[in-house]
């Protein structure tokens, strides 16, 4: 039975995943790829099955349990957002070598022109650098169906396979036929063989030649694969290789055909027949991907005194941000780019923390107690309490990766800083801050760590956080001393003592945390509103 | 048939549910849809957006060309004058005119209006206070859709119907208060 739904698509590819029969879904939240896996944390049928979906805590976490599912022969999802990739990337990059039993698809969910990320990374560049075959879905039936076969695709070729999808894709809704019939789990069985998944150097190098020989045939399977598509056209001029969802841009303006051979791809390796195919047939070749310029660079080459190349790296596509059907208009022949100029009166209206928030009075008081050193120096993280580098904070100097405030403080402090200080979520501290602690400890860094708790993962839309109630105890026991471990409640009457506890653990030389807690006023208004509901 | 619809407003307001009816009205209709949204960061009190496609057609991009909005759909004025380089020419602006003030450096809003009154299809509504009269202050946004509607290319039933299926669950007096805010706001549109 097929129906239609109207799906985001990360809703198709939950939908497709559940379809498929996963044991489960890993992931730790990271917009644009949330969706999925709430998706399934909330389907009935999910449920019936004992389809795991328990948030992770990283994605290194996740792609290694996804990896055990495999190893026991059922199928695993991961999913996370783009620069999860490279939390993850230990373990990804090494199951290019153990390759797949039961099938694992890992979405990677790219952000160009960074909506709600701190750069533009383009995940194709992994599954080139593991020999991981890539899946770029152009809609999101393509993506249903992509993921489906993705699955399929793992188990037949023993390997894991990457699903990369961009924000316009993951967060837009579009009327998806799905199947009615949920999938089944695998009986449990183990690799044909086994030494594959124990990577000492014997077994990686036989792997790694296997690896090389398998990676031959993915590429001939790609030139022959439905979802890349050479479109013949009359003025050849000019060849059109467009990637992914780039696709529909060039299509949006081509309305009644496009006169340009046209190649679509969607499945890597690149289908290096059919690209030779348009490089003989065609005076140039336009290169339209989203993200960074993958396939020109390789097209191009460091010689590139082959066929010209348009693209990114030449200047007719934008060199950076997403794609749109307007900013390639000059590339494909349509003239300018339209005027994009708003009214003067119209100013910015950047995002701010909610009113309520307890990471305001963390900020507020914290800028208060550290008056007293005008030199001082915040490090903060990932996550809501970065808005408190705007106005009317301006209360952190730097935010990089996933747990880097506490180590950024610790190198500061090692190189003779002080007041070095470090603010970081309770989410972000279990993701990746509890390591950067344990170092600390050890070499007994003067630093004074500020772990806001709001009692969930905010960002991303509330999530659960994996270290809620064991704080202080995950301090402790990585080594910070017990005195020196203050939890407060962040609310404008405690300022004062909130103030004081600051200035004491500032005085103590060496590994203070400092702990706000108060429930994330989002969650705690969705919890009152449930409540109140239920009680109607 | 084909609409190209911009929704606009400040993190929070509650686009996305202007945004589900009518996706709902054009799937009922069989028509083709794709509704690009803004999640994370920007959701939190900044400006947000959704450009929602309903055609006969297939749909490629999921983005509204620039000039191709037939129409731009505000629960705030001057969040409604940001997408205007979207508008089509002989598109229509159908916006709140309350303000949401939550930045220091918000201009006069009277330079808002006269800005807005340079658009050649307009119409500028108090959804909160016309919901208020309704008796459901929790129904701006469909004053606003209703203010819309005579745009949208679609039977006015086609929405109520689409109003019916998303409240059903809350009962039929919820249903009942929300297309009586609906069909309000098209009055006002229609006295124009």
């Amino acid at each position: 039975m097929k129906k239609k739904l109207l799906l985001l698509g990360d809703e198709a590819i939950a939908m497709a995943a559940l379809n498929s029969g996963i044991s489960g879904v890993y992931a730790y939240p990271g917009t644009p790829s949330t969706e999925i896996t709430e998706f399934i944390q909330g389907s009935k049928t999910a449920k019936e099955n004992g389809v795991h979906s328990k948030w992770c805590t990283n994605e290194k976490t996740a792609m290694e349990a996804a990896l055990g599912v495999s190893y026991v022969g059922r199928r695993a999802m991961v999913c996370m957002k783009h620069v999860g990739m490279n939390v993850a990337a230990d373990a990804f990059v090494n199951s290019g070598i153990t390759g797949a039993n039961g099938g694992v698809v890992v979405v990677a969910a790219d952000d160009p022109s960074m909506h709600s990320s701190q750069n533009e990374q383009d995940s194709r560049f992994y599954g080139k650098f593991a020999f991981i075959p890539v899946f770029e879905p152009s809609s999101q039936q393509e993506a249903y169906d992509m993921t489906r076969y993705a699955f399929e695709f793992s188990e037949k070729m023993g390997t894991p396979v990457l699903l990369r999808i961009t924000t316009r894709m993951a967060h837009s809704r579009a009327v998806v036929e799905v199947d009615d019939s949920y999938g089944k789990k695998a009986d449990l069985h183990f690799p044909a063989n086994p030494m594959n998944w124990v990577l000492l150097p014997a077994n990686s190098k036989r792997r790694y030649a296997e690896v090389l020989e398998l990676n031959k045939k993915l590429a001939d399977i790609s030139d022959n694969s439905d979802y890349n598509r050479y479109i013949d056209g009359p003025d050849r001029s000019m060849g059109i290789i467009a990637c992914g969802i780039a696709y529909n841009y060039l299509m949006e303006n081509m309305k009644h055909g496009c006169n340009y051979p046209v190649l679509k791809i969607s499945q890597y390796p690149f289908p290096k027949a059919m690209i030779s195919r348009m490089a003989s047939e065609c005076d140039s070749i336009l290169v339209l991907e989203e993200g960074q310029p993958l396939l020109e660079e390789y097209l191009r080459g460091i010689l590139d005194n082959g066929i010209k190349i348009y693209g990114r790296l030449s200047g007719e596509v934008p060199r950076t941000g997403e794609l749109n059907a307007d900013n390639i208009k000059p590339a494909i022949g349509l003239g300018e780019v339209p005027s994009s100029v708003i009214p003067d009166v119209v100013v910015n209206r950047p995002p701010a923390l909610c009113q309520g928030c307890g990471h305001r009075d963390v900020y507020a008081s914290l800028n208060e107690a550290l008056k007293e050193y005008p030199d001082h120096k915040v490090f903060s993280d990932i996550g809501c309490y970065t808005l408190g580098a705007l106005p009317p904070f301006r209360a952190i100097d730097s935010t990089v990766d996933m747990g880097a405030s506490i180590t950024m403080a610790k190198g500061a402090s090692d190189a003779g800083f002080f007041p070095a200080v470090a603010v970081i979520g309770d989410s972000t501290f279990t993701h990746s801050g509890i390591t950067g602690l344990l170092d600390a400890a050890n070499s007994n860094a003067n630093i004074t760590v500020v772990i806001s708790d709001n009692l969930t993962t905010g960002m991303t839309g509330g999530q659960d956080s994996a270290g809620t109630g064991k704080l202080e105890r995950i301090c402790e026991a990585v080594g910070v001393e017990k005195e020196h471990i203050r939890v407060v409640v962040p609310l404008a009457k405690n300022m004062d003592e909130i103030k004081k506890v600051i200035k004491e653990e500032l005085d103590y030389k060496g590994v203070s945390v400092i702990i706000p807690r108060r429930e994330c006023i989002q969650t705690f208004s969705r919890k009152a509103r449930q409540k109140k509901a239920q009680q109607e | 048939m084909k609409k190209d619809i911009i929704l606009a407003g400040v993190g929070g307001q509650g686009i996305l549910s202007i945004a589900t009816i009518i996706g709902e009205a054009a799937m009922n209709c069989g028509l083709n849809i794709k509704q690009a949204e803004v999640h994370g960061m920007s959701q939190r009190g900044g400006d947000v957006q959704s450009n929602l496609r309903i055609s006969s057609a297939p749909i490629l991009s999921d983005l509204i060309p620039l000039r191709g909005a037939d129409i731009i759909i505000s629960l705030e004025p001057m969040e409604s004058l940001r997408y205007l380089p979207f508008l089509a020419e002989n598109g229509w602006v159908v916006t709140n005119s309350e303000p949401f003030i939550n930045i220091p450096n918000y201009p006069e809003t009277d330079a808002v209006m006269a800005e807005l009154k340079k658009v050649k299809n307009l119409v500028v509504l108090d959804v909160d206070k016309i919901a208020k009269e309704c008796g459901n202050p929790r129904a701006a946004n469909m004053v606003l859709l209703g203010a819309a509607t005579p745009y949208l290319g679609m039977d006015m039933a086609r929405i109520e119907e689409g109003i019916e299926s998303i409240f059903a669950r809350k009962g039929h007096e919820v249903v009942e208060s929300n297309v009586k805010a609906l069909r309000a706001g098209r009055a006002v549109a229609e006295s124009k």
